[in-house]
């Protein structure tokens, strides 16, 4: 277990959960894990399950059959509920709905005053969480006078300070503008490069699961596909029949294929698509 | 006419006023409001507000901002001064109308009365334009923190302030927001009389009641995200520390009170 | 019908120390049966512009007139006007409150002071267009529903107003890549079937890409360009330097002209860029 623990932050055993009264699981048999310093994307239509998937890694809703062990920790214990959310911090969809206080540092220090961190050590913390995510100079203003992408930084930060191992993001761009989207995107992937946190997203935008290591598509409660972008986006197909987009390149490359033209299909970017292009007419 | 009530209003500044803690402008208030209550003449009133003048003007409001905001409340001020003049009993009429008539006992009680409502407004005013909300939620957390021990909720009532001071701009969009878009339905809002008036408002307040259950419910998953478990051993950001400043306020109210007593007795 | 905007100026807290300028110097011409596309980012003024275009907000200065109707004339009938250019806000199921979906769609067409047969009927038709299915749900609860059956008996609730514009701000926003193709096309069939005029407020540039006509592009209260799609796409710097994308056919078209491919402008369609790389590759296009 010990030297699971040390690569896997995040280890889901046929893991279920049925709401009550609810005929169907939300989350059915799920066997998964979140490796240290991953940037895993969980996608999914909606009702598909993947919030309900997110909500499990942070003990807000505990397994009605099957295990998740966050950081080693089994959520079923109730005692160690506390620890699992501090490894594991959540940002959520909403960012009206997940602030508490009404000056932004006080905000960012909520968690910490709910840990009981002696005061001295939340003033450090929340420096530096404030920088991590470029809010400092935000510090002391109001909440609702912060753009959405700002909020959702500032939520990040909260997170950020209690130094957590993995940091869900449950559709926190999907209320958000592009700039927006692009703001926090690019926040966590600096986290996850230069803090080594694990990244697990969920979302239904592709551009954002194309950036991913590893992505997880969810049916059903189920996992339907999974693996690298390249690999899951390839199977265009598929990825429609499950609700889903793919990115607009990895789209002309299919439709290219399906005319006859040999580019690969694995293109998820502007560029890739360019290199096939080129490849092909000095082949040609 | 709701945004001309300073009551509740912070008015952002760095004066001594501004930089007392909490916890002590919070206690001064309430002696300043209970001594207001026990002057019963004229020059009394005018020792409170020399006082309260002082005040403001270190914390360098402008007094007529304080007035302003009393100006919303002369309703219930003049409805409790014409009460007093009716239903107060004294022995000296003043005059007769036969089936009403005038005392003077009334009429003193009128004005005192009309008197303490107005320092009663202008006193919390003072508080609230030179404490931040959260400032004013820490104080009073910490004030009646005591009282936990006989199962008073003090954490929880500040709590509940400072996550209603946070949604209260929030709702206030949104309000404008659904309104507005109940109007591009052909609503109308402004037109009927008090019953139609009183229908109208469905549309508008049964989304916002279904939202604000909803923000409710989604912040409570994310407050308990972020390991809130209530009061107990919950440590804070920002520390409440005495100063000499809360000293030199403490000096300042017991010299007024003492004034007041002393007038009181020389004066009846 | 048609839309008249003219030197619309718009004030946000006018006189106080927040004042600040929502809109400036508004020209602009809707013409009947037109699809627009309204883009910038968020604060460029766009939402505040829509709101005018239904008399919700009042000009500063300036005029609108909606079917010959003056909008900054405080004598002319909000309602009329309302019945005529219909707007779908952003996040329309906030707005829902009746106890069934019939019933909330019916609000907007009772305040009309319609009769009883003519409600029903505009219900009927107004749950055809967005593709709920009337015996079904028209009893439920608008509160049982899913997210997108929500947003489309929100929408449902404007068509039954029967307006000749329909301003939609951010339809598709927050939905998943289904709920966003259902809304996208039955849009679109409005448009075609129905003839009405749209105006769709977007941050997409890939859905204004593949449904607008026109495109206008809004920047710090200003309208900085106005023009067909392959004009407005081709100017992708300028685009970018607003903080707006184009789309990535778009992209990919402009970099293979630097690559030296001879690639005609203004081409924004994935189908059109996709022709060009078949002709590239040798190939003539089957079925494109």
């Amino acid at each position: 277990m010990q030297n699971k623990q040390d690569e896997n932050r995040i280890i889901a055993s046929s893991l279920t959960y049925t709401y009550p009264e609810a005929a169907k699981n939300a989350v059915d048999g799920v066997t998964m894990r979140v490796k240290k310093g991953e940037f895993l994307a969980i996608l999914g239509h909606n009702g598909s399950g993947k919030s309900t998937l997110a909500k499990l890694f942070n003990a807000l809703y505990v397994p009605s059959a099957g295990t998740v062990w966050v950081c080693g920790l089994d959520t079923r214990d109730d005692d160690l509920v506390f620890d699992i959310r501090q490894h594991a911090g959540m940002v959520f969809q909403n960012p009206d709905n997940q602030i508490v206080a009404t000056v932004v540092e006080e905000d960012v220090a909520f968690g910490l005053e709910n840990n009981g961190v002696e005061p001295k050590e939340i003033r450090v913390r929340i420096d530096e969480a404030l920088k991590a995510v470029n809010m400092t100079k935000y510090a002391k203003k109001a909440p609702h006078m912060l753009s959405g992408g700002q909020k959702q930084r500032v939520a990040i930060a909260g997170v950020l300070a209690m130094k957590p191992d993995v940091i869900i993001l449950d559709e926190s761009t999907a209320m958000l503008d592009p700039s927006g989207r692009q703001e926090v995107m690019n926040t966590v992937h600096r986290l996850n490069k230069e803090e080594g946190i694990s990244v697990v997203i969920i979302t239904h935008y592709m551009a954002e699961a194309a950036t991913a290591d590893y992505v997880i598509v969810m049916d059903g409660g189920k996992i339907a596909m999974s693996g690298t972008p390249r690999e899951v986006f390839t199977q265009v197909q598929r990825v429609r029949e499950l609700g889903l987009d793919v990115p607009p390149m990895t789209d002309l490359a299919y439709m290219l294929r399906k005319n006859g033209v040999n580019v690969r299909a694995d293109v998820l970017t502007v560029d890739e698509m360019v290199e096939e292009v080129c490849r092909l007419s000095s082949s040609n | 006419m709701l945004k001309d009530i300073t009551l509740g209003q912070y008015f952002p500044g760095d004066s001594a006023i501004h930089r007392m803690d909490p916890r002590m402008k919070l206690i001064l208030t309430i002696i300043y409001i209970v001594g207001v209550f026990f002057i019963s003449n004229l020059p009394g009133y005018l020792l409170a507000l020399a006082f309260l003048y002082l005040v403001v003007r270190i914390s360098g409001i402008k007094f007529d901002y304080l007035l302003k905001g009393v100006k919303p409340l002369r309703f219930i001020i003049i409805f409790t001064f014409v009460l007093n003049l009716f239903f107060v009993q004294g022995e000296t009429v003043l005059f007769d109308l036969g089936f009403w008539r005038l005392t003077k006992e009334a009429l003193e009680n009128a004005i005192y009365f009309a008197l303490r409502l107005v320092f009663l407004v202008m006193g919390t005013s003072v508080l609230t334009l030179t404490t931040s909300p959260v400032q004013l939620t820490d104080g009073l957390e910490r004030l009646m923190r005591p009282l936990q021990k006989f199962h008073f909720p003090a954490h929880e009532l500040a709590m509940m302030m400072t996550i209603a001071l946070r949604f209260i701009p929030t709702l206030l969009e949104e309000t404008d927001k659904i309104q507005k878009a109940q109007m591009a339905r052909g609503a109308d809002f402004e037109s009927g009389n008090l019953i139609a008036r009183a229908k109208a408002m469905i549309p508008l307040l049964v989304p916002l009641f279904v939202s604000a259950f909803r923000r409710a419910n989604d912040l409570a998953m994310a407050m308990e995200a972020r390991c809130y478990r209530g009061g107990d051993h919950r440590t804070r950001l920002r520390e409440l520390k005495y100063t000499k400043l809360d000293l030199f306020g403490a000096l300042a109210m017991a010299g007024f009170i003492a004034l007041i007593v002393v007038e009181g007795k020389l004066l009846g | 019908m048609s839309i008249v905007i003219e030197q619309l100026n718009y004030v946000y807290m006018s006189g106080g120390p927040y004042e600040t300028k929502a809109l400036s110097d508004i020209n602009l011409t809707i013409g009947d049966g037109e699809f627009i596309g309204l883009i910038g980012h968020t604060g460029s003024g766009k939402s505040t512009l829509v709101q005018h275009l239904n008399g919700l907000l009042m000009p500063s200065s300036g005029r609108i007139l909606v079917d010959g109707l003056d909008l900054a004339d405080k004598a002319t009938d909000r309602r009329a006007v309302r019945r005529r250019v219909g707007l779908v806000f952003q996040y329309p199921e906030n707005q829902l409150f009746e106890e069934t979906v019939e019933k909330d769609i019916a609000f907007g067409p009772k305040n009309l002071g319609l009769d009883e047969n003519e409600i029903a009927r505009r219900v009927k038709d107004a749950m055809r267009r967005v593709a709920l299915d009337y015996d079904e749900l028209h009893e439920r609860s608008v509160f049982e529903l899913s997210g997108g059956q929500m947003r489309r008996v929100a929408i449902a609730g404007v068509l039954a107003m029967e307006p000749q514009v329909l301003v939609l701000d951010e339809p598709c926003a927050g939905l998943d890549p289904r709920g966003r193709e259902e809304i996208l096309s039955l849009i679109r069939n409005l448009h075609k079937e129905a003839g009405t005029t749209i105006v769709m407020v977007s941050h997409s540039m890939d859905d204004v890409a593949s449904l607008a006509e026109r495109v206008i592009v809004m920047n710090h209260g200003e309208v900085v360009m106005d023009g067909a799609p392959r004009d407005v796409f081709s100017c992708g710097e300028e685009l970018r330097g607003m903080g707006l994308d184009v789309p990535q056919a778009v992209m990919l078209a402009q970099k293979l002209r630097e690559k030296g491919y001879d690639i005609p402008e203004g081409l924004y369609r994935t189908e059109e860029i996709m022709a060009e790389i078949m002709k590239i590759a040798g190939k003539e296009a089957q079925h494109a």
